[in-house]
């Protein structure tokens, strides 16, 4: 693959990546959020693609086949079999902090990850670690996501984008962890994922609702 | 200034004010056809637009120069970005006032021009017209101005013109992250500045619901006509701007009578595709809730932050 061929596909990827971030803080249908949310699953899948076929290496192929089943295959379905069981009232997210000033604040956590990013970028300047404050941006409005909603749902979805915002920047600085590692983690998210779909299932079923906000008195 | 630039200067704002109303007329028809009508044809705007000059000027009781001035207002601001701005030729009559900042301060003085004239009738409608357009103007004018320093930020100059010519250059440039980025904020701040669904209504006189159409509610005969011309203008300056940043192929470069040519005919060509585009999107669209606004702008502007972000750290 040629460089320029190569630098091209890596910004087209890493653009994705945040294009796909933005539009899960933009819109307030969970289905349509699911959705975006596999689309992001399939870009981080490209990115590993894109720096395997620059190194050539059988391993990062093997993480970008897992992540893709994984990111955009597994996690989707899950999400949206919870947002099926949920019924139809539940369909919208409730944001605490409405949707333009959300809009703007991560306009600000982007230039927070670009100022915080740059030392880590000037130790190794290449094309990929250039692409680090992409992924540091999810990150934070994944974290974003993860405090300034309601529904338990909207929140699980906050917290696989933190989890997608670290993988990329972990392949981003080492070209992978290892694929024991990788396997890991992806198995620990999984697990996650799982036990909060039974979580959120018992709430509703105890308490009807999945309103975290009505979890913070204590009740007999 | 080249003998290029002269030449831009004088084929590019004939081309605006001749072409503009039939931009419109086309958009009518367009949407006219897909929701089964005949259409009144393409020259309607032209011939509306006769009949108004036609008619007696008439000012409403208590209004004050503002009121009278501010279509000339409008109509001069386009004008002149409409001489500035490369449309048929890479070089500019105006240099200077090419520049990014200067084009789109001309751009909002009109719309400000317009929202004055709205309070200055003292009627219930315009005030509210103005205070709607000015909620809007106050998003849109920060994501133009973002969106377009995110391309001006690889060739190092905000100059329009040379924005233009660094991409007929480098044509790898326009499916960079940047350069999608930029294209998609800008399409939405030119739908909203414009007017047209989901933003505003271009064809109703509904008094919830409208912008535009409630700040000049109180113009008649040639003022109206003058309103109505620069509105029309100023959708093709908008689309003009928006075909030759990211698809600036077929501009004229050199003054030969057929590289001119090519270069009227490209960027009429590019202005009607952009055209039909949105008035067939504008029928599958609802008109957005008024507080919604906001949150798609506030979208747009993020992009366009994203863009000039993305120009920098994925240089």
């Amino acid at each position: 693959m040629s460089e320029t061929l190569y630098v091209q596909l890596l910004d087209l990827t890493g653009g994705a990546l945040l294009l796909t971030a933005v539009l899960i803080l933009w819109r307030r249908e969970l289905a349509v959020i699911i959705r975006v949310f596999a689309l992001q699953g399939l870009a981080l899948a490209a990115l590993v693609a894109v720096l395997a076929a620059r190194d050539a290496s059988l391993e990062l192929w093997l993480v970008a086949v897992g992540l893709l089943v994984l990111r955009a295959g597994v996690l989707p379905a899950l999400l949206r079999r919870a947002l099926a069981a949920a019924g139809p009232a539940r369909r919208e997210t409730r944001p605490l902090v409405n949707v333009a000033a959300s809009l703007l604040a991560a306009a600000v956590l982007t230039l927070l990850a670009y100022a915080v990013s740059q030392p880590l970028v000037e130790l190794a300047p290449s094309a990929a670690t250039q692409a680090i404050p992409v992924g540091l941006t999810v990150v934070l409005i994944g974290f974003f996501v993860l405090v300034t909603r309601r529904r338990a749902l909207s929140q699980l979805v906050g917290f696989l984008l933190l989890d997608n915002g670290i993988t990329a920047v972990g392949f981003l600085t080492t070209a992978g962890a290892g694929l024991v590692v990788e396997l890991g983690v992806s198995l620990d998210v999984l697990l996650a994922v799982l036990v909060l779909q039974i979580l959120t299932t018992r709430m509703r079923e105890t308490f009807g609702d999945t309103d975290l906000d009505d979890l913070r008195e204590l009740h007999d | 200034m080249s003998a290029l630039g002269v030449v831009g200067g004088i084929v590019q704002p004939l081309l605006i004010v001749a072409g503009s109303p039939l931009l419109v007329g086309l958009m009518r028809q367009v949407r006219a056809k897909l929701e089964g009508r005949a259409g009144p044809g393409v020259g309607q705007p032209w011939r509306d637009l006769r009949k108004l000059l036609r008619k007696e000027p008439l000012a409403p009781r208590g209004t004050s120069e503002v009121f009278r001035s501010a279509p000339l207002v409008l109509v001069a601001t386009t004008l002149v970005v409409a001489v500035v701005v490369p449309f048929v030729t890479t070089a500019s009559a105006v240099d200077p006032v090419a520049d990014l900042f200067a084009v789109v301060a001309l751009l909002a003085l009109g719309t400000v021009a317009l929202a004055l004239a709205g309070l200055d009738t003292g009627t219930a409608f315009g005030g509210m017209g103005a205070s709607r357009e000015m909620t809007i103007i106050a998003l849109v004018e920060p994501t133009l101005l973002v969106a377009i320093f995110a391309l001006s930020v690889r060739v190092g100059s905000t100059n329009l013109a040379a924005i233009v010519s660094s991409t007929l250059h480098d044509p790898g440039r326009v499916i960079s992250p940047v350069s999608l980025l930029a294209a998609v904020a800008l399409i939405v701040v030119i739908v909203a500045e414009t007017g047209r669904l989901p933003v505003d209504n271009p064809s109703t006189h509904l008094e919830l619901t409208m912008v535009h159409e409630a700040m000049i509610l109180e113009y008649a005969g040639p003022d109206l006509a003058l309103v109505e011309l620069a509105s029309a203008m100023r959708l093709s300056v908008f689309l003009g701007l928006l075909a030759n940043l990211f698809l600036p192929w077929g501009i004229a470069t050199a003054v030969t009578p057929a590289a001119l040519l090519i270069g009227a005919v490209a960027v009429v060509g590019k202005v009607a595709v952009l055209g039909v585009a949105l008035a067939s999107a504008e029928v599958f669209l609802a008109k957005l809730r008024l507080f919604r606004v906001p949150e798609l702008l506030a979208g747009s502007f993020l992009l366009s932050l994203l863009a000039v972000a993305a120009s920098f750290f994925l240089a």
